[in-house]
């Protein structure tokens, strides 16, 4: 029964750890396992990437992986710890929804994500494109992740899960962007992530807290 | 037409039941008469139309059909008797004898209606379910529907004289008269244009497939009424407490399958099938059912209510399979189609079976204390050993624990769900497969509620100091309790004997048997490497081995035994206001489940020198979906109320008008 | 030996070797946690000694115990060894296996698992109701948790039974890696340690009153009754163990019974991962914390879910 190559077998189960790596960002309640998972996820990242590199044969691919490795496993995680530690925000409230209400609606969105991959993915001819199901519920809970957070620094990490997800969909179904792009994308990011940085002290000033339900009185009524 | 071999003996018993019924009008204030004499002949009758409903089943049973002279003119009466008919009398006559025995030593003086007329209303309503499967025409189904649902609601006001059983009773006859609407407009779409009212004719005449899905959408509704379908079950946890024990044992083990029974002969054998929404609506439905059942079933404080949520669950389950069954057969998958379909039958017989032995038990216990809510029982298997024995039966049955009945549907239902990814369609194939896991965590629920029910009952410590002057339950009532339980093992050891009752019904309506396993004992219905099980080895192998374990722990060591008072980490004042009451076992659903209940709850404050703990739970659906309805209706009535004008004048001049505006329109 | 009669003593040979393992894996796995706390560990045998001398005492029973009280501890025991038996943790010949399928195996830990609540309200003690309600609580989300990791590999053998579901894995051509076992592996844990009484869920080792579960249940225990309901339990970790190496590391169980030679070395590589198994519980049990009671919920629908999403996963890449 095992009539898949191993590469793509493989592939797979990274694409399986992928999504665990999502779900268990779902449910921690610490930011700083939350970066931890993160940097968890830049890893399958990059083992992912390299394998379709070296399964396909595209050179381009082994400079991705090796800019995943260097930003979303070192970098990003890093500054963001770091960042933990200087705002003092170690744990996280409880999320708005109760978590396993929140497990319960991602299960939801990745039936979704797959019922609406498995047409898309049946006409793609990458070895990769089963897949495209995972990419998108990887994209899908990050976004839930985003919604379901009150601090500001989970938002920038659920941020950066969004940009993994969309990432993996990339490499998993066309084989990856152009170098300009991914290139440009990895620095826009890390400047997103200085500028959120600065943000996040400016905000602490202000509120003695980085709680985003403060940010609502800043509304007009 | 073949002679109608069974169907004229068939009808014989069926008027011997209406004959003890009527024979109680002898004398109507004798319970000795009633009771000890009528309802055993009764019980016997319905063994009859047990084995009758059983012979229907045999392989190669042709149906029979039978014109009766009886009904309205150029409307006559048509029977007929076939596998799934049989399937349903075999059910009804299994758990009726039981049920019939049990309520012989039930029926006391002085209890509401008078012995004579209980007797006739609960053979009438015998009568009536066993013509509701039997009938061929949609005149003599009606008939029969209504009768049951009469007959039923007179049994469930037997103590008319308590304003709840009075409201109780009101809500169930509105309920049923709202379903038996839809069924009546379910009846007049599927005759499409013929005014053939005969189940061949609507068999045979295609309906264009909206009239098809409006016509299943309406027995839906109907049958969904009459099974207590989540949101239409509000009147199940009213009603069944209502009734004295064997009749709710009677509402809640078989006319509830008559609905099954009526949803399985509109959406499976007149509209064959149809489209694959409408499995799977039925098994959203019933899944929904099951989930909400036994989470409500958790949270109960009265004990005949617990069990009527739990009837909600185990429909549920058997709505499942029934939806799961259509689903498959609209793709052509005919071999699973008939594994769901034996699973939801075979699921229907052991709910009769348990759930008639609960609630019978729950009536001995009402009859010994005079208690039904759980916050003032306990203890009572001490006092009540029988009872208590026979009614463990049917817990850990109910509970569908191995080796007992309630697992073998249970394990069918799930072998089911596991072929269900070869479905083809992208999304179906992928959501059905849950259903196995809402499927599994009713069925875990399930336990949590049934070792609740038991525990609270009869074990710890009497919570009341009346209950030390509790009885057992005398002997006919130990009949009847103990064939239920002997059915409960008999179908979990057996469960290849089951199987086959079931081959006739899946052969007609799911296009195939399911294959044979290797003995009486072992069914194996897709495949022996895929999956088998053996109820009669399992039972076997636990007995053997708790049998070694306990020879060995004797002869090795010793049976030295030495009675103390509880250690109770030490506490010597224990009394029996320190167990957990109802309420706190049902606490970590509640917490676990909080958004899916109403609660009120009023807790004292830290201070309070007389200190009230009180907690209400309540349906959301009554608040969110029945009260606005209330509303809207008497809103307007009240709009029409304007007309009512208390003089002759304005009336004879509305007729007048009307009179006036049907000229204009005619001529 | 005609061959029923050897697959008969084989049965039988594979429930008395899980019943006699059963204590040692539990001293193995106490004394594992001993040594990464930096105490001095208990002997490894202690499990045995502590059976024999429960065995050996007069039984002190509540005066108004009735007899599930005292039938109790013989069904459970009962049906934990029968599941041993159903479980094949050395070889797959076995005829209890066909009679039994992992969803009977399922139905008998609930078996047990109602039995010992029951048991435990019998008397009718604060805390043995109180523990009754807590383990039915555990149980009602572990036990579809476990049905769910279960039904991965159900979808990837096409069986029920776990004999052909470790054929299935030991005669796959090649080597083949199914991800939906990723998520049923990790829910899997994480059933065996609530279901087990481990933390974080529970503390074996505790006799606290307000946070015990398991124990609650056995405090009015004693005995040879306390000895059944112990061995029992350690049975069922024995149990769970074994089913976590049929779906997940099948590797060295005998597919002949025949031979002498596959059963020794299937035999030495269960004692070899039953091993490493108990180590690695004892490292989890180690550096993990309790969990409140009300987070016990959350964990277990964590693996619930997790279990179900193995199953999408499964269905959507279709290995």
């Amino acid at each position: 029964m095992s009539a898949l190559p191993f590469a793509t077998q493989l592939l797979h189960v990274l694409a399986a750890g992928l999504l665990l790596l999502s779900f268990a960002m779902l449910t921690q309640r610490r930011t700083r396992r939350l970066v931890v998972l993160l940097a968890w996820q830049g890893a399958v990242l990059t083992a992912s990437t390299l394998l379709i590199a070296a399964t396909a044969h595209l050179p381009h691919l082994y400079w991705s992986a090796a800019l995943t490795l260097t930003v979303k496993v070192g970098l990003l995680p890093w500054l963001l710890l770091r960042l933990v530690r200087r705002l003092g925000v170690e744990r996280d409230s409880e999320p708005l929804v109760n978590v396993p209400t929140l497990m319960l609606v991602g299960l939801a969105l990745v039936i979704f994500a797959f019922g609406l991959a498995q047409p898309i993915s049946a006409l793609a001819t990458t070895v990769t494109r089963q897949t495209l199901g995972i990419a998108l519920a990887v994209i899908l809970l990050a976004f839930l992740m985003l919604i379901a957070r009150r601090t500001a620094v989970t938002q920038v990490i659920g941020f950066l899960a969004l940009e993994n997800g969309l990432f993996f969909a990339a490499t998993s179904t066309t084989y990856g962007m152009p170098m300009v792009i991914e290139l440009g994308i990895a620095l826009d990011v890390l400047v997103g992530v200085f500028v959120f940085g600065i943000f996040f002290f400016q905000i602490r000033e202000q509120f003695d807290s980085l709680d985003l339900q403060h940010l609502e009185a800043l509304k007009e009524d | 037409m073949n002679a109608p071999m069974h169907l004229a003996p068939l009808l014989g018993l069926i008027a011997v039941w209406l004959m003890l019924g009527a024979a109680g009008l002898v004398q109507p204030r004798s319970t000795g008469w009633v009771a000890r004499v009528l309802f055993p002949l009764g019980a016997l009758v319905a063994l009859g139309v047990a084995a009758i409903g059983g012979a229907a089943l045999a392989d190669g049973f042709a149906p029979e059909r039978w014109v009766l002279p009886l009904g309205l003119p150029d409307l006559p009466f048509h029977l007929r008797l076939d596998a799934l008919s049989g399937f349903f009398l075999a059910l009804l006559g299994v758990a009726g004898a039981g049920i019939s025995m049990f309520a012989a030593g039930y029926f006391r003086e002085g209890e509401g209606t008078a012995p004579g007329l209980l007797g006739l209303q609960y053979h009438v309503f015998l009568a009536s379910m066993a013509l509701v499967v039997l009938a061929d025409d949609a005149y003599l189904f009606m008939v029969a529907w209504e009768t049951m649902a009469l007959s039923s609601y007179f049994l469930v006001a037997t103590q008319h004289r308590i304003p709840e059983i009075r409201r109780a009773g009101f809500l169930y006859l509105l309920m049923a008269h709202v379903g038996a609407l839809a069924l009546l407009l379910c009846f007049g779409v599927l005759h499409g244009g013929s005014w053939e009212m005969t189940f061949d004719a609507m068999r045979g005449g295609a309906l264009p497939p909206a009239w098809a899905s409006v016509a299943f959408l309406l027995a839906l509704f109907g049958f969904g009424t009459k099974a207590g379908l989540v949101p239409l079950h509000v009147w199940l946890p009213e009603a069944h407490p209502a009734a004295p024990s064997p009749v709710s044992a009677m509402m809640s083990g078989l006319m509830l399958k008559t609905a099954v029974y009526g949803l399985l002969r509109v959406g499976m054998d007149l509209l064959s099938g149809g489209a694959w929404w409408w499995g799977l609506l039925a098994m959203a439905l019933g899944l929904g059912s099951a989930m909400f059942g036994a989470v409500f079933a958790a949270v109960q404080t009265d004990m005949k209510r617990l069990l009527a949520y739990s009837s909600i669950e185990n429909i549920g389950l058997i709505f499942t399979g029934v939806g799961l069954a259509m689903l498959c057969r609209a793709f052509g998958m005919h071999a699973l189609a008939a594994l769901a379909l034996a699973a939801a039958l075979i699921h229907a017989f052991n709910h009769a079976l348990f759930k008639s032995l609960l609630f019978l038990a729950t009536g001995s216990v009402l009859h010994a204390t005079r208690e039904r809510s759980l916050g003032k029982l306990g203890g009572l298997i001490r006092r009540m050993p029988w009872v208590a024995l026979l009614a463990l039966v049917g817990t850990l049955a109910i509970a569908g624990l191995p080796p007992l009945n309630g697992f073998v549907s249970e394990w069918l239902l799930l072998q089911a769900f596991l072929s269900t990814p070869a479905i083809p369609h992208a999304f179906i194939n992928m959501i059905v497969p849950l259903g196995a896991a809402v499927v599994a965590l009713t069925a875990a629920l399930a336990g949590y509620v049934m070792v609740k029910f038991y525990g609270v009952i009869f074990l710890g410590q009497p919570r009341e100091p009346s209950l030390m002057h509790a009885h057992d339950a005398g002997w006919l009532e130990r009949i009847g309790l103990a064939w239920l339980a002997l059915g409960c093992v008999a179908v979990g050891v057996l469960p290849q004997v089951a199987l086959d009752a079931t081959a006739g019904v899946t052969q007609a309506l799911a296009g195939t048997a399911l294959q044979r396993g290797p003995a009486p004992w072992w069914i194996a219905p897709v495949a022996t490497a895929q999956a088998s099980y053996s109820g009669l080895w399992l039972l076997a192998g636990m007995l053997g081995v708790v049998a070694v374990t306990f020879v060995l722990v004797r002869r090795l060591y010793h049976g030295r035994v030495r009675r103390t008072p509880p250690w109770n980490c030490g506490y010597p004042w224990l009394t029996p206001r320190m167990q957990d009451t109802a309420e706190g076992f049902g606490q970590p659903i509640r917490r676990i489940f909080g958004p899916v209940f109403r609660i009120e709850r009023e807790v004292p404050s830290p201070t309070d020198s007389a200190p009230r703990y009180r907690i209400r739970i309540d349906d959301r659906f009554w608040h969110a979906l029945y009260l606005p309805i209330v509303g809207a209706v008497r809103g307007v009535a009240d709009a029409v109320a304007v007309l009512q004008r208390g003089r002759l004048a304005v009336y004879l001049l509305y007729s007048f008008l009307t009179l006036i505006v049907l000229l204009v329109f005619v001529l | 030996m005609n061959p029923h009669a050897y697959a008969f003593v084989l049965q039988l040979g594979e429930a008395v070797l899980a019943v006699a393992l059963a204590p040692l894996l539990v001293g193995w796995v106490a004394q594992c946690r001993a040594w990464l706390q930096s105490r001095s560990a208990p002997p490894l045998l202690q499990p045995y000694r502590t059976l024999r001398k429960l065995f050996r005492k007069d039984a002190a029973l509540a005066t108004h115990a009735s007899p599930l009280f005292r039938g109790a501890p013989y069904v459970v025991f009962g049906t934990m060894t029968l599941s041993a038996a159903i479980i094949p943790s050395v070889t797959v010949d076995l005829p209890l296996a066909q009679v039994a399928d992992a969803i009977a195996l399922v139905g008998l830990f609930a078996t047990a698992r109602v039995f010992i609540a029951l048991a435990a309200m019998d008397i009718g003690t604060p805390f043995g109701t109180l523990g009754a309600r807590r383990e039915m609580m555990i149980g009602f989300l572990a036990e579809p948790a476990l049905l769910m990791v279960l039904f991965n590999a159900f979808l990837l053998f096409g069986s029920t039974a776990l004999p052909t579901v470790v054929e299935g894995t030991l005669r796959a051509e090649g080597f083949a890696l199914h991800p939906s076992l990723a998520f049923a592996g990790v829910a899997f844990v994480m059933v065996l340690l609530a279901e087990n009484a481990r933390i974080p869920i529970d503390n074996p080792a505790t006799h606290l009153e307000l946070t015990m579960i398991h124990e609650a249940m056995l405090l009015e225990y004693s005995a040879r009754h306390l000895a059944l309901m112990e061995w029992a339990s350690w049975l069922k970790l024995f149990n769970y163990i074994c089913i976590g190496f049929t779906l997940f590391a099948p590797w060295g169980i005998a597919l002949h019974g025949a031979e002498p030679a596959p059963l020794l070395l299937a035999l030495l590589a269960l004692v070899a991962k039953l091993a490493c198994a108990g180590a690695v519980l004892a490292v989890i049990e180690t550096v993990s914390a309790k969990l409140r009671l009300f987070r016990a919920p959350e964990f277990l629908s964590a693996a619930f879910l997790l279990a179900v999403l193995g199953l999408l996963v499964h269905l959507l890449l279709g290995t």
